[in-house]
């Protein structure tokens, strides 16, 4: 008997403890849900300390963790940071809200050009927060050849030296871009062939990694690899050998942006900071932190040189939106690409 | 008594109990995974499973995990023998020892190897510098099994060392006084004495083994997939449940049948400490 009563009252001092410490902070908070290591955490900072409103920061890997579990519900989030085909995925199932633009006032200072975008086309949804590319980094210490082509992935000369992207999505984009067809191919035929690629291509693979890929080409264990532009320049920061390319053949042109998720409970505060994210001056310095391209125009401005200048971050848009695709929802076929990703992987 | 069971009782039901039916809810439907209204019977997702392509996923996760099973035990069993063999005070150091590394994240003693074994990794350098060629340790089968081992190889150690240090030392006198030599006290008393903490052993090294999906990624460069991978792409980027559900009990059954095999060895099975049920 005695034991259940100290059991009892154990149970409530800890559900005392919790309402306590929840009452603590009398501020009004937004929870913020992005991607892992996608912000420099002063700006969060700077954030609570001029609004006032402290910041719940949590994180997710893949769009998909974010999608899956804003989907089951039981946590609300105020700004999420989904990429573009995930967006229209949300909006077409009703998961996000418009923005009151006239909280946003620094929409204005999103360059035109990553305006208006097919995924969200009045910007209802969706401020850009970052953009980018997917190109190939090589190490001119170990590679001879000028890098212009994915044909250079499954050159035999370059056998285990080469680090693909785990990401079924991006691979297989890009063996879809090798053999000319579009990155948005609904045909389980040009599908198909492209595994055919991916399957010849693997006994040249040294790993298929995620973020590790930094590390691996920074010390220089693999000639080449494929990444996301904003890595490439976080890369070549590191280590002076490493270049970056954009094939010809085209390739996928992205864009994570930030938007308020219909459950969300504090949307004043959730537009007052991405607000606060478009500011030039904040923007240029997330931007110069991460490495990733911001699309706020005067933010370019105010990065260094080597930033700002970059062809990397900052590819001449009009010639790269000619050979671009912007990805566009898998739903319909995405166990098509679980299929094709799972054969790859039991060989 | 019966009062002390019943958080015990509340907490199995409410983490292994309901898990387990959702698990095999999910596993015998399909439908929209966030939608239980459109959840239908179906057999579908174990035929989806006999496929080659899965089937050959399978017996991959069954061939690494027995293989690793296989070296913990012998890298393991001279280890607790050895320690079992020393003075008390020293025991308890060296199982310290043991155990110390564990106090650590898992995924950070993983990454670690990352740097150890990498092209341009410690290993390599050393070698390099002592005149030898570059070796290729990352990214392949071996860098997987000699990941589960380094992190599997404790769970092995302990239960066989607490069985060896509980063997009545008035056995081996008896064996030696019996005309036994060191060898045959070995086989005939020690060796079957401490079979319940090698099945124990087996078991708990065999089950992560078989399911890890981490070591794989990590230490394998996700060139190939073991049967956790594939569970973890069904929840994490597919979104479906259904077949990652079934698949988590296609594992289990194979779990539970391994288990059953090794107890078979196991002779003594009202345990003397140290087995697993």
């Amino acid at each position: 008997m005695k034991r259940t009563k100290v059991l009892l009252l154990l149970v409530l001092v800890l559900i005392l403890a919790t309402v306590a410490t929840a009452c603590g902070d009398q501020r009004p908070t937004i929870n913020v849900y992005n991607y892992g290591d996608y912000i420099d955490p002063e700006i969060l900072k700077e954030f609570e300390e001029e609004f006032g409103i402290k910041v719940n920061y949590s994180m997710y890997e893949t769009n998909e963790d974010m999608y899956i579990k804003l989907k089951q519900g039981g946590s609300s989030f105020d700004v999420i940071f989904p990429s573009d085909y995930m967006i229209e995925r949300m909006v077409g199932e009703g998961m996000l809200q418009k923005i009151n633009k006239d909280n946003v006032p620094n929409l204005a200072n999103v360059h035109e050009d990553f305006l208006g975008l097919e995924y969200d086309p009045n910007n209802d949804y969706s401020v850009p927060y970052m953009w980018g590319t997917v190109g190939i980094v090589y190490n001119t210490t170990m590679v001879d050849d000028v890098v212009d082509s994915w044909d250079i992935l499954w050159d035999e000369k370059y056998a285990g030296q080469i680090i693909m992207l785990d990401s079924q999505r991006d691979s297989i984009a890009v063996a879809l871009k090798k053999l000319g067809y579009s990155m948005n191919t609904r045909s389980v035929e040009e599908l198909e062939a492209a595994k055919e690629e991916l399957i010849k291509q693997k006994p040249l693979v040294y790993a298929y990694l995620g973020d590790q890929v930094k590390d691996a080409m920074v010390a220089g264990d693999a000639a080449l690899a494929v990444v996301y532009s904003g890595d490439a320049i976080a890369i070549m920061r590191e280590n002076p050998d490493i270049q970056f390319a954009i094939p010809k053949e085209g390739t996928n042109l992205w864009f994570d942006c930030m938007v308020i998720p219909s459950t969300a409970e504090n949307k004043e505060g959730a537009e007052a900071f991405i607000n606060f994210l478009c500011r030039p001056e904040i923007a240029a310095r997330n931007a110069e932190y991460l490495g990733y391209s911001t699309p706020i125009k005067e933010a370019r401005q105010l990065l260094p040189d080597y930033m700002k200048d970059s062809e990397v971050a900052f590819p001449e848009l009009e010639e790269v939106l000619k050979i671009t695709e912007i990805f566009k929802d898998p739903r319909d076929i995405v166990e098509e690409y679980d299929r094709i990703w799972t054969e790859l992987h039991s060989q | 008594m019966r009062k002390a069971t019943f958080p015990y009782l509340i907490w199995i039901f409410i983490f292994t109990i309901v898990p387990l039916f959702l698990v095999l809810y999910f596993a015998f439907t399909t439908g929209d995974s966030q939608n239980f209204s459109t959840f239908q019977f179906s057999l579908e997702n174990f035929k989806r499973f006999l496929d080659p392509v899965y089937i050959n996923v399978l017996i991959r996760s069954i061939r690494l995990a027995f293989v690793s099973t296989i070296l913990c035990l012998i890298v393991g069993f001279p280890i607790a023998y050895i320690i079992s063999r020393e003075k008390p005070n020293r025991q308890n150091l060296m199982i310290l020892m043991f155990v110390i590394p564990m106090w650590m994240n898992f995924l950070l003693r993983t990454y670690a190897w990352l740097t150890l074994l990498g092209r341009n990794g410690f290993v390599n350098n050393l070698l390099t510098r002592m005149g030898f060629q570059a070796l290729d340790l990352m990214y392949n089968d071996k860098a997987v099994l000699l990941g589960m081992v380094y992190n599997f190889l404790p769970f092995m150690v302990l239960p066989i060392y607490s069985v060896l240090t509980k063997i009545d030392k008035n056995l081996l006198e008896a064996a030696e006084d019996l005309g036994a030599n060191r060898a045959t006290t070995f086989r005939k008393v020690i060796l079957p004495l401490s079979l319940p903490g090698v099945v124990t052993g087996t078991t708990m090294v065999f089950i992560p083994a078989m399911s890890t999906f981490v070591i794989s990624s990590l230490l394998g460069g996700n060139k190939s997939n073991l049967i956790g991978n594939l569970i973890e792409r069904q929840f994490r980027w597919t979104g479906d449940w259904h077949f990652g559900s079934s698949m988590s009990i296609i594992l289990m059954v194979f779990i539970l049948l391994t288990m059953a095999i090794t107890n078979k060895f196991d002779k003594e099975k009202e345990g003397r400490g140290g087995g697993l049920w």
